[in-house]
């Protein structure tokens, strides 16, 4: 246990390199510097300006140097300055976004597992039945409904035409002056079609690997003894069938992880949440080197955390690996 | 050998055609398929034949899907931009399929540190949230089909070469593969020979879920403005230009989305219903 714990520890080094690099080999495909964003509008920016800006950023040196340089300032957390106008520091701007979006897909992630888990089991438990059928189906939709157009179908029937909810923003205009119990009604609205858009279309795919998981333990030779036993079928199917499926539950839970600081791209651009998402997407749109390069590796380098604590929740769960001499 | 084969060829085709909802899949793939390459033959009007004085007419006999800002058929706009999901599904999926067969192929044939390496890429890869990376390359870049077409195709191989190094790692120590190296064959005619024909099925499942995919993706980039560029018609592009007039023209914002809604669900079912049919024992334990 510990020396797989070690191993894999270890293994963290080679890959937070491999990160880093793809990150910076991908933002350096791209033709065209920022400074020629910058400088391309200004007719009074000479070609003195121009270099004197590349020099600012340091992109007149060659690409490995600009890379080891990149490298030591990331250990130390330094991620630089946003190429942005107001320039502030790239880790100042992730870090004010970060609370919105990972509260909000704190949210989705827990209905997403609450209600998966229960309708997984369901359908593996009344498999080929009408309820099994429709939950099926329903999964396929989750599996294939374009997001961003069920978030405008959305948007347009209970925004637009029936006028319960509000279709952008994370508050109400003057929310800061509200009662607390008002403003929290308030966020609660406007969080309604985003979780909810969001849960209908990651319920799918946990669902049915809930109950493809269910039904394998269920077919499994100690069911069939727990129930030869004479145990009733509730404690069959939650106290042994589910603890079993579970395992594998944990998996999907730990890549989930990771997803909590990612934050969506389209949810947050529709829905106009400032979150991690949009502020890529205006990252990206402006060709804010060091924003795109900031957010890629912090989201790749949580992924990474997430994998290691999924496999040693995982460990920590199954006897069998906890166990293992590696 | 030929005629065993055949025979399982035979047996799958037959638990496919079986399965309704596989059988319904096939039918709306296929038909998407003629209906692209027979657009200019189907569609009574052009995909970019502006008409100034039928601008956002809601669906009615002559427009059936109505007619957008510009007085452009949506019907025939939709049949169009099957082309581009069907070209995004097919190329994306066949880069990802290439490369994830091959890393998969060397990884699991030859093992130590090459298996390493490759496993350890694809554990790199695996780490960056797909869109973020495909959006930050194409907005770098220039917005064409081609890039998107490459990119999703780069950041898709990774369960491919997972897959196929897994069959290979349990194919490897099989009888015959043994047989086939004592009476001498070189590695290359194992890999190509022996272990990749019988690795292929569960690819193949892949790929088809996999094209689902590259056409939701390539939506999303369209719909957000970094995809197929106007005036090409895309589903995506189409949906970005009719929320803006969701208000009083909603068939423009209804129907791509449905073309796309049902394509996904076609090529899930063909997806499913072929694993189905290639290993039956999960469908009928």
């Amino acid at each position: 246990m510990y020396g797989y714990l070690l191993k894999r520890v270890l293994m963290l080094f080679p890959l937070f390199i491999g990160i880093t690099l793809i990150t910076f080999v991908v933002i350096h495909l791209a033709p065209g510097e920022p400074v020629e964003m910058q400088t391309a509008l200004n007719p009074k920016a000479s070609a003195k300006t121009r270099q004197r800006m590349r020099e600012f950023y340091g992109l007149d040196k060659p690409l490995h140097i600009q890379y080891v340089n990149w490298l030591g300032r990331l250990v130390k957390l330094d991620f630089g300055r946003s190429f942005a106008p107001d320039g502030r520091p790239v880790i100042k701007k992730i870090s004010e976004r970060i609370p919105v979006t990972l509260s909000i897909n704190f949210i989705a992630l827990v209905l997403e597992f609450g209600l998966a888990i229960p309708i997984g089991i369901l359908a593996a438990t009344h498999r080929n039945s009408i309820i099994d059928k429709g939950i099926t189906l329903l999964v396929f939709l989750g599996f294939a409904v374009p997001t961003f157009w069920l978030s405008l179908l959305m948007m347009y029937l209970f925004g637009v035409k029936l006028g319960w909810l509000p279709i952008s923003g994370l508050h109400s205009l003057g929310a800061a002056k509200m009662s607390t119990l008002a403003w929290l009604i308030d966020s609660a609205k406007h969080l309604i079609l985003p979780l909810g858009v969001a849960t209908f279309g990651s319920l799918a795919g946990l669902s049915r690997y809930t109950r493809s998981t269910m039904i394998e333990v269920i077919g499994q030779d100690f069911i069939t003894t727990a129930r030869a036993k004479g145990l009733s079928e509730r404690v069959v199917i939650y106290r042994h069938a589910l603890r079993n499926a579970l395992l594998p539950i944990i998996t999907i839970l730990g890549f989930s992880l990771p997803g909590l600081i990612g934050g969506s791209v389209i949810f947050e651009t529709i829905f106009a949440i400032p979150g991690m998402g949009q502020l890529f997407y205006m990252g990206v749109m402006s060709r804010d080197y060091p924003l795109v390069m900031g957010i890629l590796v912090i989201g790749a380098f949580l992924t990474l955390i997430g994998n290691l604590f999924a496999d040693l929740a995982y460990a920590v769960a199954d006897p069998r690996i906890r166990h293992a001499k590696t | 050998m030929n005629s065993l084969s055949n025979h399982y060829i035979y047996d799958i085709a037959k638990r496919f055609i079986s399965n309704r909802f596989a059988l319904a899949g096939g039918v709306i793939v296929t038909l998407l398929f003629v209906l692209s390459f027979m657009a200019p033959y189907i569609t009574p009007y052009s995909p970019d034949d502006l008409d100034a004085y039928h601008v956002l007419l809601p669906p009615s006999n002559g427009h059936w899907l109505g007619t957008d800002e510009l007085g452009r058929d949506v019907l025939t706009r939709i049949i169009y931009g099957a082309r581009v999901s069907l070209k995004v599904g097919f190329v994306a999926v066949g880069i990802a399929t290439f490369i994830g067969t091959t890393a998969g192929l060397v990884a699991g044939y030859f093992g130590r540190w090459v298996d390493q390496f490759l496993m350890r890429t694809v554990d790199i890869m695996l780490c960056f949230p797909t869109f973020f990376l495909i959006l930050a390359v194409i907005a770098m870049l220039e917005p064409s089909i081609w890039y998107i077409m490459i990119v999703i195709g780069l950041t898709g191989w990774m369960g491919v070469a997972r897959l196929v190094r897994a069959e290979v790692l349990s194919l490897r120590e099989r009888d015959f593969i043994l047989a086939a190296r004592a009476l001498g064959a070189s590695d290359t005619r194992i890999i190509f020979r022996h272990i990749l024909p019988n690795a292929l099925s569960p690819v193949l499942v892949a790929a088809t879920l996999g094209v689902a995919g590259a056409i939701l993706t390539e939506s999303a980039l369209s719909f957000l403005g970094i995809g197929v560029q106007p005036p090409v018609p895309s589903w995506g592009n189409m949906l970005t230009a009719g929320k803006d007039y969701l208000e009083f023209a909603w068939w423009l914002s209804l129907f791509p989305g449905l073309a796309i809604l049902v394509t996904v669900i076609a090529y899930n079912l063909v997806g499913e219903g072929l694993r189905d049919a290639i290993d039956p024992r999960i469908t009928r334990s």
